[in-house]
């Protein structure tokens, strides 16, 4: 164990020395230490209203200012924050993992069992998300969890594709061979040999799809398909911002200018993660 | 006969193709016995690699085994279960194959893969990693301890190929077969490692089989030798009887255009003029006989059988034949 951590280590400050990567260190750094510790950073509560001090500019006690209904904007930004991440972690964890799990099964396994996973990526990939979304929506209501669901189901065909292709690489190369004439099981080989050359990779792909699932989410919410009003999310808050930007322009602001930073932080880690998994790349530790 | 190890009995392999059944190997027959370096020498083609695959049982889907046994220890290994094949690769039987830059996974450092690989013994990790050092060590790799912990994009080819040495002697196999495992490797490299290997080989006792186009380092590692050409065995025996006395034409043939040195460099085995037959179509008669200057009548339309033309010395060749009865 205390060799995975070092491995930890070794990323991260692997990520660290490059300039875009330190940024975007601090940036997902700071959205995950203030959506862990939102409920003591917030000076509002984020739903409450109070119809005296709406529609006002950034002051002192109101760092952004308030919406149409006198509700403490910055409180509403943090707090969707923290909306977010629950949508897109567990959203994009979730569907790497099954994704890893069926992209590895269809490329080891069977040809008629890949067959019939890559006609179920297909199948999938072919909805649009967001009719996706309107159909499980219908049925179910809108809720965080029905945009979890929603947003894992559709992503799991790119993490599926991925893996396999990567497996169906690895599958022929010479050092598979090799475990294999050393008796390796196939447990062992996919599991030990074949898992850390495919994790990288898709952990690359997941720091670049968390702000599209951010997104997403938000979108959704604009919509009125993703979390139930008062909940704060950053598409709530564009869609109000957007209903009112001739009166204040601060909800826009307050909505938009985090999915833009959260977005830029989240590719600026996972570019630098790219180089970094490589061992190859890897500069002297 | 208790002290042969692997015996390949009448072995004939063919590859499934759209052109109809590729013979790659045909009633190939010879023994190594306990603790002997056994080499193979052939052209590019003549089923080298087919052979291992076979014994190892890590084949192509396309291949069908048609007569024949590999007796391993006394047993049918083409009869063995898969379960039963996986508990003999890499514990009695290991591999070193050709390309050291492939053969080492990518992403774990060289000491994970050392542990990994003695997943049969239940020993301690801390056990497992000062083994794998000790096998560094063995095979002269300096520092092995601080070694373990890089990746093998840090070593240089010659170090990966002591490591893949490392990795198939850790089970102390009873016999290791060994694909060529020097011909990436510049000379004096090779030499260092051939070397080291004849030692360990002393030292563990196990039995080797040596595939290289290299005829002199068959020459200088090899107790005996068997001269495969197109899917068969043309020539085999006791190393200094192959070298001195050559009963088959083509063996007479490469060992003109090489004359075995270890030092000197012979990456590919000579070229002799003619082409190998068609390997999904074989013509009657002797497999060699178009690129043969002394080919007859006889040599056109009778496949020569491997016979004994001496003590610890076979060939097939009519030639030898003729001799023998007139
Ligand atoms: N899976 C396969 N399907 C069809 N033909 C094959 C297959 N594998 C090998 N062959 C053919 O079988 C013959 C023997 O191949 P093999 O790889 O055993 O030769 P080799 O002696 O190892 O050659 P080299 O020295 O180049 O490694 C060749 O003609 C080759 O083209
Ligand atoms: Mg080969």
């Amino acid at each position: 164990m205390e060799k995975s951590q070092s491995e930890i280590r070794i990323i991260i400050v692997g990520i660290a020395k490059n300039p875009l990567g330190f940024m975007g260190l601090v940036i997902v750094g700071a959205i995950v230490f203030s959506a862990i510790f939102a409920a003591w950073i917030v000076p509002y509560d984020p739903i409450e209203m109070n119809i005296r001090d709406r529609m006002q500019g950034p002051s002192w006690s109101h760092l952004l200012g308030t919406d149409q209904l006198g509700r403490d904007t910055f409180s509403r930004v943090i707090t969707g924050g923290q909306v977010a991440l629950k949508v897109a972690l567990p959203a994009v964890f979730g569907a790497m993992a099954i994704g890893l799990t069926l992209g590895m099964v269809a490329g080891y396994g069977p040809k008629w069992l890949d067959n019939f996973l890559m006609l179920l990526f297909d199948t999938i990939r072919s909805f649009p998300t967001v009719m996706f979304a309107l159909a499980v929506v219908a049925l179910v209501g809108p809720s965080l969890q029905t945009v979890v669901l929603v947003v894992m189901a559709t992503s799991i065909p790119t993490y599926g594709r991925v893996a396999r292709t990567q497996t169906l690489t690895l599958r022929n190369s010479e050092f598979i061979l090799a475990e294999r004439s050393m008796g390796a099981s196939m447990a062992r080989i996919l599991g030990v040999h074949m898992l850390p050359n495919i994790i990288g990779v898709l952990a690359v792909l997941a720091a670049m799809d968390i702000p599209t699932v951010i997104a997403l989410e938000a979108g959704l919410s604009f919509l009125g398909l993703g979390v139930k009003p008062p909940t704060p999310s950053w598409g709530a808050l564009l869609k109000d911002g957007y209903a009112l930007v001739r009166q204040t322009p601060w909800l826009v602001i307050g909505g938009g200018l985090p999915i833009i930073v959260a977005t830029l932080g989240f590719t600026f880690l996972g570019e630098s993660l790219r180089d970094v998994v490589d061992p190859k790349l890897r500069k002297n530790q | 006969m208790t002290d042969v190890l692997l015996e390949i009995d009448n072995l004939s392999v063919d590859y499934e193709t759209a052109r109809g059944d590729l013979k790659a190997l045909r009633n190939i027959s010879f023994d190594v016995r306990k603790a002997e370096i056994v080499g193979i020498v052939g052209e590019s083609g003549c089923g080298k690699s087919t052979l291992i695959s076979s014994i190892l049982r890590l084949i192509a889907p396309n291949t069908r085994f048609r007569s024949g046994e590999i007796r391993f220890d006394g047993s049918d290994l083409l009869k063995a279960t898969e379960r039963e094949m996986r508990a003999l690769r890499g514990d009695e039987i290991s591999i070193v194959f050709q390309d050291p830059m492939q053969t080492h996974n990518p992403v774990l450092s060289v000491g994970q893969q050392m542990i990994d690989i003695q997943h049969r013994s239940k020993a301690p990790k801390g056990e497992k990693r000062e083994k794998a050092a000790q096998m560094l060590a063995a095979v002269g790799i300096p520092d092995p301890e601080a070694r373990l912990d890089q990746f093998p994009h840090e070593f240089s080819g010659g170090m990966r190929q002591r490591i893949a040495i490392a990795m198939a002697l850790m089970s102390e196999p009873n016999l290791l077969i060994a694909d060529e495992p020097t011909t990436a490797l510049d000379a004096t490299l090779e030499v260092q490692i051939i070397e080291r290997l004849q030692e360990l080989q002393r030292e563990m006792d196990c039995a080797i089989l040596f595939i290289s186009h290299h005829l002199g380092v068959i020459a200088e590692l090899c107790d005996r030798v068997v001269v495969m050409y197109a899917g068969a065995v043309v020539e085999s025996g006791d190393v200094r009887k192959i070298f001195h006395e050559p009963k088959h034409p083509y063996t007479r043939r490469l060992i003109e255009c090489d004359p075995g040195h270890i030092k000197t460099r012979a990456r590919i085995l000579p070229t002799i003029p003619g082409e190998v037959p068609d390997l999904a179509n074989i013509p009657d008669g002797c497999i060699f006989r178009d690129r043969c200057n002394q080919a007859t009548e006889r040599c056109m339309a009778h496949v020569p059988p491997l016979e004994s033309v001496g003590e610890e010395h076979m060939a097939a060749c009519w030639l030898n034949h003729e001799e023998v009865t007139a």
